[in-house]
């Protein structure tokens, strides 16, 4: 039957249109077979095209991007890794087990009136302290302002960016662990510096792992990593 | 900048609603369509396979019971693929897999899957298997969102048609919906998803050493085949625990405004399918405007408080607005857009934890949800939902004219009034019943592991209200994997599907043998400003009735605290 939209005939008494009606025992077939069949086109049906249609447009996505130094998977350009010597730029803090646990993702959950958020717990460092240490590291005065990212946990944990800010600050602590200039190693930052995409989508953002790297075989001219 | 991004968003939903909106229209009213040639045989055989009869027409009564035996058929099946996952071949192997797949945890996945809630108590990464994630998780995302749209179609036809016993077939709506709108849709979305990093594998997790000689292990997983059917049927449920914030999950802004479009569009289209159908094209674009103001109000309280630098770290000079919970690629721009969108369109994909929102930055998204989704709404039950909202507003506005209040040509008289007070009634009553009872018993409070206080009555409210209005994005901070929220909420949800769909299509049944009546100079127009103007205040006034006295004790009262 065709589902008119023509304005239906309004002088007729009898119901319109007058179609056969689906009696309720020939339901239970189709309800049945519906779940199976259904459930297996998209399923398995789906996801087997998507899989055959995208392994050979995109290896390395599909892979997850990973990040491969001498036979050996060092990361992935997009999971955020931890770094705490003076020569790595440092991600963020993350609430990923503990700390860019990959298989553990999620934020602290923590209400922004929670005092254990500020400042802190036994086993967890609240944001006055994080912002403390972040001074500390980076030579920064006692009441220097600093970007929020640097001491905030993101929402996955894994998060690969900082802010340009936040590496901004972190330039002359790098420069000087790896006794390069600052300009030298503030132009790499500027290389590695996304903007937003299609100039208006997102954050302005630096990958953390990507410039470390860089850094790494600029000045080594280390094993290079292949993507 | 983050201005522009919302209003581009804007401008595309409501650019693309009414080519979108007939392409539906067509869809739903089985008519001819550019994919037919590729498409009309494929639907012929699973006619023949299933034993669907698609020239038969059902009464309200018998689409009814379709929408829920297939319902309950989907439930099963994912329950079962749920608890014997662990003879499903292929990783992740069993040590990453931390949280046990406990009966409750199977039978709420299950109801929450199969009602697009995708409400989670569990985290992806830690608790299923790759072939559950698809074979059960990836399918109940197309059938649930395919189910509820068929339901919509039926809803429209109800109004639309007179003198007629019949709204359609439930199995050939389902089938169309399928095949025509969420497959190929799904398909392009996907290829994008995937280029801009989304993985696609079933390999073990990935060792990884890192720069500074420590050991990563990184989840791994057919991640894309779920990411963007997610947010395209409404459902919102992620792979991984952190769901739209995980990084392999929606690594780029673009990816995030992609996801945000794929879940708004069709909904919003839906209302010119809704004009469309009933010879009122102007009445759809009405709704669908009351929607746009709805949204932006929103917006503007959840930017507003989440850019703010935190009143909290006054005093520590921390500069830029809340990142707690967020990521850096998305800003509080991207972030706050998704809340926004995932909570008014029962969709619970977000990217960033609400948990750490500001008082007045999760009120947004709060009351998004329990106004009942009216804007833009899940996929099909957004119309239903928002014309049940119009009709309280015509009720309301034909007391004060004096009149018997109709709609669209479509008598509302105490038969279909009481439809509509039951469907207005039974969120608030099913969301703060449950939430009193779960502030009122110890089992309840238990799950308040990480806050308490007002914020901790608020990730109660919201886990109710989430479910409910079958959204399923949480306050993450609420311990919800035992026995009682696993229950309860499973309660929210199928009242939340069902029990407001069932309301829905029993009231299209009614309007669908009504005839249509003449314009005179006594009905109250629905195709102009005025009238958006009073759904827009009852939508409003209805939900500050309901639930101004449960808002004051948890956000608005941790708005004042500090």
């Amino acid at each position: 039957m065709s589902d008119s939209n023509e304005p239906a005939d309004s002088t007729g008494q009898e119901m319109f249109p007058p179609v056969p009606q689906a009696k309720l025992s020939e339901q239970i077939r189709p309800a049945i077979l519906s779940v199976l069949v259904l459930t297996l086109l998209c399923g398995c049906g789906f996801p087997c095209l998507l899989f055959a249609i995208t392994w050979p447009l995109f290896p390395r996505q599909t892979g997850g991007s990973l990040i491969m130094r001498g036979g050996a998977v060092i990361g992935s350009d997009l999971i955020g890794q931890q770094f705490t010597r003076p020569e790595y730029f440092q991600s963020r803090p993350s609430a990923a087990g503990a700390g860019y646990d990959g298989t553990s993702s999620g934020g602290t959950n923590l209400g922004p009136n929670n005092p254990k958020l500020k400042s802190g717990a036994a086993d967890f460092a609240g944001i006055r302290q994080l912002a403390a240490e972040y001074r500390t590291q980076n030579g920064l005065r006692a009441d220097a302002p600093i970007p929020i990212d640097a001491v905030t946990r993101s929402g996955s944990g894994l998060d690969p960016h900082i802010t340009p800010a936040n590496a901004a600050l972190q330039i002359r602590r790098v420069a000087r662990a790896r006794g390069l200039s600052e300009e030298a190693v503030r132009r790499r930052v500027a290389d590695h510096t996304e903007g937003r995409q299609f100039g208006f989508l997102g954050s302005p953002r630096v990958p953390v792992l990507e410039l470390n790297l860089a850094l790494d075989q600029m000045q080594q001219g280390g094993p290079s990593t292949s993507h | 900048m983050r201005w522009l991004e919302y209003i581009v968003f804007l401008l595309i939903v409501v650019g693309l609603a009414q080519p979108a909106g007939l392409y539906l229209a067509r869809v739903g009213q089985r008519r001819r369509t550019f994919l037919d040639p590729l498409l009309c045989p494929v639907e012929a055989v699973l006619h023949r396979l299933l034993g669907v009869r698609p020239e038969q027409e059902m009464t309200a009564g018998v689409y009814i019971i379709c929408f829920l035996l297939f319902g309950a058929g989907c439930a099963i099946a994912l329950f079962l693929v749920l608890i014997f996952q662990r003879w499903l071949p292929g990783g992740p192997v069993d040590a990453y897999l931390t949280t046990p797949m406990t009966k409750d945890l199977a039978a709420n996945t299950a109801v929450s899957f199969s009602t697009t809630t995708t409400w989670q108590a569990y985290g992806g990464e830690n608790t299923l298997r790759y072939l559950a994630q698809v074979i059960g998780l990836v399918a109940q995302n197309f059938l649930a969102g395919a189910a509820g749209l068929a339901v919509g179609f039926a809803f429209i036809r109800g109004i639309a048609r007179e003198r007629s016993a019949t709204i359609g077939n439930f199995w050939v709506d389902l089938i169309r919906s399928l095949l025509y709108v969420l497959v190929p849709l799904t398909l392009l979305g996907s290829l994008v998803l995937i280029w801009q990093g989304v993985p696609l594998n079933m390999a073990p997790y990935t060792l990884a050493h890192t720069l500074e000689g420590r050991t990563q292990t990184i989840a791994q997983g057919p991640v894309a085949a779920l990411e963007f059917i997610k947010n395209l049927g409404t459902n919102g449920g992620g792979f991984f625990n952190a769901n739209g914030a995980h990084p392999y999950a929606n690594p780029t802004p673009l990816t995030n405004f992609l996801g945000m479009l794929a879940i708004a569009v069709l909904p919003a289209s839906l209302m010119l399918t809704f004009g469309h159908i009933t010879y009122r094209p102007r009445a759809g674009w009405v709704l669908l405007l009351v929607m746009v103001a709805l949204f932006l109000v929103g917006l503007v309280v959840c930017d507003w408080a989440e850019s703010e630098s935190p009143p909290q770290l006054a005093g520590l000079h921390i500069l830029g607005g809340n990142m707690e919970g967020k990521e850096v690629r998305f800003g509080v721009g991207e972030s706050v857009l998704t809340a926004i969108v995932t909570s008014n369109t029962s969709t619970g994909s977000y990217n960033s934890m609400h948990d750490s929102y500001q008082p007045l930055g999760v009120l947004a998204p709060l009351v998004c949800m329990l106004l009942g989704e009216v804007v833009f709404g899940g996929l099909g039950a957004g119309v239903y939902s928002i014309v049940m909202a119009a009709l309280v507003g015509v009720f309301l506005g034909g007391l004060m004219v004096g009149r018997t209040p109709e709609y669209l040509g479509k008598r509302i008289g105490p038969g279909e009034t009481r439809w509509i007070a039951l469907y207005s009634l039974l969120t608030p009553m099913v969301v703060l019943a449950l939430t009193a009872v779960a502030v009122g018993t110890s089992a309840g409070r238990s799950g308040l592991v990480t806050n308490s206080g007002p914020h901790g009555f608020t990730e109660i409210l919201f886990a109710y209200a989430s479910s409910m209005t079958n959204n399923g994005q949480a306050m993450a901070g609420l311990n919800a994997n035992g026995v009682f929220y696993n229950l309860t909420t499973t309660i929210a949800m199928l009242a939340g599907r069902y029990g407001l769909a069932v309301l829905a299509l029993a009231l299209a049944g009614r309007l669908a043998a009504q005839r249509r009546l003449p314009i005179t100079a006594g009905t109250l127009p629905s195709d102009t400003p005025t009238f958006g103007a009073l759904v827009f205040g009852t939508i409003l006034l209805v939900g500050a009735l309901c639930f101004f006295p449960a808002l004051a004790l948890g956000p608005i009262v941790e708005f004042f605290q500090h």
